[in-house]
């Protein structure tokens, strides 16, 4: 039973943390936090299963446009909710306008998709059973996702860049980085990675709809608990977040164990508003 | 003296009549239609109608949060579910011994009180999108529950919805029932956004800084409005539970939090109409054609997106013609600084702010550095040094912005508490911003009475109400405003939208928010910058008469000849230390500051 705990919730936190991930990724390049996060995840889930169980394309052929997909969504996201709300960043109308493209595309899938679930194909033929694939692919994911990062921002100049953005962004454009391409960069950057996490965890959370709010909230809660804009206490907090849900869904049951997910959340929040690892801010006059 | 505060007194009410009327007009014509709608409304659309009374009663309270206080509450849908849910299960009495329908519905709205609480809470503490994603994963929770409870809810099987005994259980008896909530409802909101508080939530909404200088406790503020907007959710709940006749989880989908929500926001922030017909709006539109119920979430998201990015007023601005006309060009601001001794009353007792041994450095630079100061009541206190010399530091340690790590700031000897910055306000200390904070949708007059929020007496439930203290209040507020306004020169502009204004009218505006609390200490940032040489002029007048009067003010200036001007005594800072400090006289001859600062 414990194994079992472990490794769904690890697992399910992998995915967590990849949408926290995708938050961060479009935070750092603009100040925005996007309600796109969880769409993404859902798309990489329902065009995974459109492309491959349905259309029946190769794994490798899916997961590509899958991905391609996702960067597209990233960019028509910068170009259409965020870009022409930045100047207006205090007024927090970015809340609405990505809210609002999130809801656009949530309804389309619903509308042509349907609302029910539909399965995930397995991606690889191999027997079910033990440490199985549904649960390893998240895991994958996100180790390849941080590696990946991580090697994109220690070695190459695109990495540096947007680490110069993110830390001051008035600073970096003085000194002449294209910002506005940066910014579409990054959100590109997110869009693959959000549908990654999506498509990675689609056999787990099946080709749903209703999985883009589920995964815009989870996926916050480790933004919030890991500190903004921290990709490293992301995935810290989204592990112990999918454990700790695992964990309270086998002692106390599926409905309580929300509740008890959504408790300790706003509790942490109250009490320490910017993450257990960040650090607080104080405020300009 | 008195014959001048009776003529704004009376001209204040006259224009308040008319504006009045003229804001009442489109809701006594919806009230008329309402009341006649089932002579001319065909069956289906009396439940249209009814369910647009119903949605209007939650969004109702939902627009004081979302509209007035700009708080993002996308998730409001779990009090729709609450409330339906408590109503039913105490009427149906599967759980408990039956319940008459009213006192289920009463009990319901009790209930929604007490989460609409809970919900909001977080509010105070969290920033914008924080709060969204909390008030959404409480939405997909409540849902859950509800599946899960079977024993009390009856799972995905659901439960039988409450009909109100006669005269309401016919249709256009229900129907009658929920048009005259909603009716209660809107004449309730509209009475508390006219009242102080509605002007203090758009305050929080659009310069949380303004309005904690002006005493505006967020927390007193948005704890009632929480309360109130909880319980007509839950309310709008128990009759969305009769109207459905039977409730499961699945009615009560994300969807209709994005109605409510866009509704809000289709109609306009911060007015009661605009959302009035968002609602009816988006309830109507998609019977309109069949084809569009399957899509109505997606138009109302589109929708969303155009007015975000389009017209973030709303309807409301849409429909706002007032503010269309251009105003006159050229205008002059002429301060009556004879009216400030009636709006400031004299007789205080001379008392002192004074700062002992002040020292602040962010990281490892020394903002403020072992600062002395004495501001005297009835005394204008210059402060000027360089750029980054610690001028603006040194105000927002003394307004609570900034806590100092060494030394104290006391007033009349009692030391001035840490941070508590709304408690600065109570001890009638008023600030001015280096740039101009103001709730930029609201009217100037509306602005300047937001300086006063602390002097009035009707409390919240009596705003709702509109009982007696209330219009007094209001009464009050908008005749002191007046004479504010008009002790600075800008009576004429009182009913302009304040986004229209020029920058140097601005600051006069804060100014006059600002002596809106007769302070016996006034801190001005910078009063002078943008502003004409003669508006300048004007300004160090206005200023000696407000000191005249009995106020202690200090000014942050970069304008040397203004500062010699109208100060009683300068203090010249340099690097976060006195440099020099003295009368205007001593500190033009004094060597360092003319070869630090001023050039000679």
């Amino acid at each position: 039973m414990v194994e079992s705990i472990v490794s769904t919730g690890v697992a399910i936190g992998c995915i967590y943390a990849l949408i926290g991930i995708t938050y961060n990724v479009m935070f750092s390049a603009s100040r925005v936090f996007s309600f796109t996060a969880g769409t993404l995840g859902m798309l990489g889930g329902v065009l995974g299963s459109l492309f491959i169980a349905q259309m029946g394309m190769p794994v490798a052929v899916g997961l590509l446009l899958v991905l391609t997909a996702g960067a597209v969504f990233g960019i028509i996201t910068e170009i259409v909710a965020v870009r022409p709300v930045l100047k207006s960043l205090d007024q927090h109308l970015y809340v609405l306008s990505t809210l609002a493209l999130a809801l656009l595309f949530q309804q389309f899938t619903a509308i042509e998709w349907g609302t029910e679930a539909r399965p995930f194909p397995r991606l690889f033929e191999i027997a079910r059973g033990g440490f199985d694939q549904q649960f390893w692919l998240p895991m994958l994911a996100c180790v390849a996702v941080i590696i990946g990062l991580e090697l994109l921002y220690r070695f190459s100049l695109v990495g540096r860049a947007f680490l110069a953005i993110s830390e001051d962004n008035y600073a970096a454009r003085a000194l002449g980085l294209p910002e506005r391409s940066l910014r579409m960069a990054s959100f590109a950057l997110a869009g693959v990675i959000g549908t990654l996490a999506g498509f990675a965890g689609g056999e787990m959370l099946l080709a749903f709809f209703g999985n883009a709010p589920i995964l815009t909230f989870y996926g916050f809660v480790p933004v919030a608990l890991g500190g903004m804009g921290n990709n490293r206490g992301a995935v810290v907090a989204g592990l112990l977040l999918g454990l700790f849900q695992q964990a309270a869904n086998f002692l106390v049951g599926g409905i309580f164990a929300s509740v008890a997910v959504f408790t300790v959340f706003i509790i942490v929040l109250l009490v320490r508003p910017e993450g257990l690892a960040g650090a607080a801010l104080q405020r300009r006059v | 003296m008195e014959a001048a505060t009776k003529l704004h007194q009376s001209r204040a009410t006259v224009l308040g009549f008319t504006s009045t009327f003229g804001t009442a007009l489109p809701f006594l014509v919806l009230l008329l239609v309402g009341i006649g709608f089932p002579l001319f409304g065909g069956g289906y659309w009396g439940v249209i109608a009814t369910r647009a009374c119903v949605y209007w009663v939650l969004v109702s309270g939902l627009n004081l949060v979302v509209g007035f206080a700009g708080q993002i509450a996308i998730g409001w849908v779990a009090l729709l579910t609450l409330g339906a849910y408590t109503t039913s299960v105490l009427a149906a009495g599967n759980v408990t011994p039956e319940f008459p329908p009213y006192l289920a519905l009463a009990i319901a709205a009790v209930v929604g009180a007490v989460f609409g609480l809970i919900i909001g809470l977080p509010a105070l503490r969290l920033r914008t999108f924080y709060f969204a994603i909390t008030t959404l994963g409480f939405a997909t929770i409540v849902t859950q529950v509800a599946l899960a409870w079977q024993s009390v809810t009856g799972g995905g099987v659901g439960v039988p919805g409450p009909i109100f005994p006669e005269p309401f259980s016919s249709q256009w008896g229900f129907y009658y029932f929920c048009f005259g909530l909603a009716a209660i409802c809107t004449w309730m909101t509209a009475n508390l956004a006219a009242s102080r508080f509605g002007r203090a939530l758009t305050a929080i909404r659009d310069t949380e800084v303004a309005a904690e200088a002006s005493g505006i406790s967020k927390p007193a503020l948005l704890i009632p409005v929480f309360l109130f907007s909880g319980a007509v959710a839950a309310v709008s709940g128990g009759l969305f539970a009769s109207l459905q006749s039977y409730i499961t989880p699945d009615a009560f989908t994300l969807d209709l939090s994005v109605l409510f929500f866009i509704a809000i926001l289709i109609g306009g922030r911060g007015s009661i109409l605009g959302p009035v017909l968002g609602t009816i709006l988006l309830t109507v539109l998609p019977e309109l054609a069949a084809p569009l119920v399957a899509w109505s979430t997606f138009l109302y998201a589109a929708l969303l997106l155009v007015i975000v990015l389009a017209i973030p007023g709303g309807i409301a601005e849409l429909l706002d013609f007032k503010n269309r006309r251009p105003l006159a060009s050229g205008r002059a601001i002429i301060p009556r600084p004879d009216l400030l001794n009636s709006l400031l009353e004299v007789s205080r007792d001379p008392g002192a702010l004074t700062l002992e041994q002040v020292a602040l450095s962010f990281g490892g630079v020394k903002a403020i550095d072992g600062l002395d100061l004495e501001i005297r009541a009835g005394q204008v206190h210059g402060l000027i040094g360089p750029n980054g010399s610690g001028k603006t530091t040194t105000l927002n340690v003394i307004s609570g912005y900034y806590v100092q790590e060494r030394g104290t700031v006391r007033l009349n000897g009692a030391a001035l508490p840490i941070l508590a910055r709304h408690r600065r306000a109570h001890m009638r200390i008023a600030r001015t911003f280096q740039t101009p904070r103001i709730v930029s949708s609201a009217s100037v007059i509306e602005n300047v009475m937001i300086g006063g929020t602390i002097d009035g007496e009707g409390t919240f439930v009596e705003s709702l109400l509109a009982l007696p203290r209330y219009r007094r209040d209001e009464a009050m507020l908008r005749a002191t405003a007046m004479l504010a306004l008009t002790a600075v020169g800008l009576e004429r502009l009182a009913p302009v939208r304040a986004d229209r204004l020029q920058h140097s009218e601005l600051r006069f505006t804060e100014i006059a928010r600002a002596l809106m609390l007769r302070p016996a200490f006034l801190l001005l940032d910078e009063p002078a910058a943008g502003l004409s040489a003669e508006e300048i002029e004007r300004l160090g007048a206005l200023l000696v008469a407000i000191a005249r009067a009995g106020t202690g003010v200090l000014v942050v200036e970069h304008h040397p000849d203004l500062i010699f001007d109208i100060c009683h005594h300068v203090t010249v800072l340099n690097l976060g230390r006195m440099l020099a400090a003295g009368s205007p006289a001593e500190i033009r001859s004094h060597r360092e500051v003319v070869n630090a600062y001023l050039g000679g």
